[in-house]
């Protein structure tokens, strides 16, 4: 065996300009494979984390079949209860209540209908990132019982079209969870902007105390969101809060939904944008294996007459094949071991430094990427692509490896 | 002479060309088609968007778009409608709407809508709701009580066809007027946010209920088989006062779309060079071989006094027609199969949430343009020329003595 792998690597160094066209086909292949995908690992954690933060959070407690009627009447009665049992949780950072309501918010001169959101200042800030994201004005304070007027967060587009900003009225009117007609006026506090339209068209945050009252909500809360100490801690957040609601059995049964129930849309676009990517990457990989395969059959035609004597000095075809493949398998070896190295050390400089995508922030803020997206090395991005890579090109020299036994010595010495 | 010599010598060893061939063609082909699918959800995203009530223009009065609200509404329909008549080709349709946000509610439910006042008829030229109606039935002239709103919505009101619907939205006086419709059909559309979001009623109801005697909020053309309206748009401009009317593009009106366009471009040609290096690699490499196999024979020539600049000639030619031909192979591959999948299109209805997520359309049509055909073909033709020319150079410096002492 030895004797065999010292014979393909000095065969492979017989020629070395061929040689090293050769490797580097593979490690550019292997080099942009190991980036791209971690490319896209970023790009998803990015998306997930700023979407979760901005909205959802990583895991919501609700009502069963509010996520998709969003009805007011389907709540959450007992938020404490449901609260101490994240409280009590490893891997939870951090936990709030939300109740919503549609309402008519009108301003002296404009109204529109939107989602009234109640929100627990001190925890919200804990679980979103809303509070960074004020731009005018100041986030909600602690303490508002010495106002006239409680206060609000409005998202700078409906402030646009409500034509107010902060220190200005605004009257809400909506219905209460008992029928009632639920009405109040707000002091705008701050502008917020996520850079998602939809939500800063669509909403205006009140404290939830008050919104428990003038909506007469009894206590009761639509939303308690969660946020784990990372996307890891996700599912066993989830399977332990849902089996601790099981054990109380509620008369109105509760659901706990992570991230993507919560969000149906990121999951599958996520899904797209990663099946379309692996399409394209077998696509790349496909031509660099033709690339290879030529070399290999070129190889050789060109050896002919060597293999011809080796057989004749009594060398089995068995041995010819896997000498060949040692010879292949040690190039791409060597390819893909550059690739991954090379490769790594880009991806690492840019997990490190970010890259800026220029001109395409507008999109790219509508999935809640702003600014840089760092690229995430992981032992899977880096070593997937390559191992393909790997297993495509021994699949490539297979063909030309085998097609070596069916020499015969004679004709082989014969040919020039 | 030369094409014929080097006709001759690229099938000298037929499995070489052959292999090579193979690897241009694959090239080739991948460029054409994966170029093609990206075309095709860029189109089905625009045709989307037009078709959702945006149109290749839009006239509003100015104002209306960053505040749409009654009071920027266009007050005399006639002179737009007169410019319309003096300059829009004739193969142009157009309507126009009132467009206002409304709150809808019923019993249980209320949510924010956009309420769309349309002529019935016209409508159905111009948007998708003419051919969008699943259940009930459309609007016709004379329904002043009667609604069509999205399935989604009506799912969501727990309602159904027949039940009464009130809208509340804001008059010119600020006060808030409030009509109770009746559900006459709903409609299905690409997006869910589309059938959450629209609902329609006949355009004499919408002003009546409103206040607004004549006025619209806007008009919208829409170009069959056109995504360019610059040269509209600016005749348009000329016609109208540009102090009361704002003429918009779909470019103007779709910032979003035109970004991301722009930037699939980029990712389109980047994608051509990252194949092509791929593919470099292996030409390089087998004219290598393919030169150094034949090292005796440009000894030869060199002796019987060729010139250095004739062997690149010589060699860039066999380069050149085995280029051709796997462009040649290649380009009918890619048409080939675009053409088979775009009869049928690539279904994407599984991937329905992410498909809205991303704002594509669920039927994916993948479409050839010229000027990423041409752009690929190019790429491929000259780079490869020029990657050929290392070997060819190689070829020119062998001497005489040193090449013909090779066996």
């Amino acid at each position: 065996m030895f004797i065999d792998v010292k014979m393909a690597w000095r065969n492979i160094w017989r020629n070395p300009r061929r040689t090293i066209l050769t490797i580097s086909a593979i490690a550019f292949a292997s080099l942009l494979l190991v980036f791209m995908l971690s490319f896209q690992f970023g790009s998803y954690h990015t998306m997930i984390n700023a979407s979760v933060k901005i909205n959802t959070g990583h895991i919501q407690v609700q009502a069963q079949d509010y996520q998709d009627k969003q009805s007011m009447h389907l709540v959450v009665n007992n938020p404490k209860a449901i609260g101490n049992i994240l409280y009590k949780m490893q891997g939870v950072a951090a936990y709030t209540f939300r109740a919503k309501a549609f309402a008519l918010v009108s301003s002296k001169e404009r109204t529109y209908g939107v989602v009234v959101i109640g929100i627990d200042p001190a925890t919200e800030a804990e679980v979103s990132t809303l509070k960074s994201l004020i731009r005018r004005g100041s986030y909600l304070p602690q303490d508002y019982q010495n106002q006239a007027s409680p206060p609000a967060l409005i998202g700078n587009l409906l402030a646009r079209n409500l034509h107010v900003g902060p220190g200005d009225e605004l009257t809400v009117l909506g219905q209460g969870r008992d029928g009632s007609i639920a009405a109040t006026v707000v002091r705008i506090a701050g502008v917020y902007s996520s850079g998602m339209d939809e939500f800063d068209r669509s909403s205006i945050q009140i404290p939830l105390k008050h919104f428990q009252d003038v909506f007469a909500m009894r206590g009761a809360v639509h939303e308690v969101v969660a946020i784990g100490k990372s996307l890891k801690h996700v599912a066993k957040i989830k399977n332990e809060t849902a089996a601790e609601i099981n054990r109380r059995n509620l008369k109105h049964p509760l659901v706990v939904m992570d991230w993507e129930e919560l969000m149906p849309g990121l999951r599958q676009a996520i899904e797209m944008d990663l099946v379309s990517g692996i399409i394209f990457y077998l696509i790349l990989i496909l031509v660099v294996a033709f690339s290879i395969l030529n070399t290999f059959l070129m190889a050789i035609f060109e050896r002919t007459k060597e293999f011809g004597v080796l057989m004749a000095m009594g060398t089995t075809p068995g041995r010819l094949t896997k000498l060949l493949l040692i010879e292949s398998v040690s190039m791409t070896a060597v390819g893909i071991v550059i690739g991954i190295i090379i490769g790594c050390l880009v991806t690492w400089y840019f997990q490190i430094h970010g890259i800026d995508i220029a001109g395409s922030s507008e999109i790219l803020k509508q999935y809640g990427i702003s600014g840089r997206i760092h690229p995430q090395l992981s032992l899977i991005s880096a070593i997937s692509g390559p191992a393909v890579v790997l297993l495509i090109t021994f699949l490539a020299a297979l063909y030309p490896a085998l097609k070596v036994r069916r020499l015969r010595p004679v004709e082989a010495l014969g040919h020039m | 002479m030369y094409f014929k010599l080097a006709w001759r010598n690229i099938w000298r060893n037929p499995r070489r060309t052959a292999v090579i061939l193979l690897a241009v063609v694959i090239g080739v082909w991948n460029m054409i088609f994966a170029g093609a699918l990206m075309r095709g959800v860029e189109v089905g995203m625009i045709k989307n968007s037009i078709a959702t009530l945006t149109g290749n223009i839009q006239i509003h009065r100015k104002g209306y778009r960053h505040d749409p609200v009654v009071e920027n509404s266009i007050t005399d329909p006639k002179e737009v409608e007169a410019a319309f008549e003096k300059i829009l080709p004739p193969n142009a349709i157009w309507t126009s709407r009132v467009r206002v946000n409304a709150v809808a509610s019923n019993a249980r439910h209320s949510s924010g809508i956009t309420l769309v006042g349309i002529h019935p008829a016209r409508e159905a030229g111009v948007s998708f709701i003419g051919q969008a109606i699943n259940q009930g039935r459309y609007l016709v002239p004379d329904d002043t009580y009667g609604i069509v709103i999205g399935r989604a919505l009506l799912d969501r009101f727990e309602t159904k066809i027949g039940h009464k619907l009130v809208l509340m939205s804001p008059t010119p006086d600020r006060d808030i007027a409030s009509r109770a419709f009746r559900i006459v059909g709903t409609f299905r559309a690409e997006m869910q946010s589309t059938e959450k979001r629209f609902a329609f009623v006949t355009m004499p109801a919408a002003q009546q209920m409103l206040q607004l005697k004549n006025s619209v909020s806007e008009f919208s053309i829409v170009l069959p088989n056109s995504l360019d309206n610059s040269r509209l748009a600016s005749a348009l401009q000329s016609v109208l006062p540009s102090n009361y009317y704002e003429i918009s593009t779909w470019r103007d009106l779709l910032p979003m779309l035109d970004a991301y366009l722009k930037l699939s471009d980029g990712f389109i040609y980047i994608w051509f060079v990252v194949i092509f290096i791929a593919m470099g690699f292996g030409i390089v490499n087998t004219t290598l071989m393919a030169v150094f196999e034949r090292m005796r024979e440009f000894g030869l020539l060199k002796a019987l006094g060729m010139k250095p600049f004739w062997i690149i000639r010589e060699v860039l030619t066999e380069a050149f027609l085995i280029l051709l031909l796997g462009m040649a192979v290649g380009n009918i591959l890619g048409f080939v199969s675009v053409l088979a999948l775009s009869e049928r299109g690539i279904d994407l209805s599984a991937l329905a949430a992410g498909t809205e997520f991303a704002g594509m359309s669920r039927m994916l049509y993948p479409v050839i343009y010229a000027k990423d055909a041409i752009t690929a073909n190019l790429v491929v033709f000259v780079l490869g020329l020029l990657v050929c020319l290392y070997p060819a150079i190689k070829a020119a410096r062998f001497t005489p003595v040193e090449a013909l002492t090779q066996t």
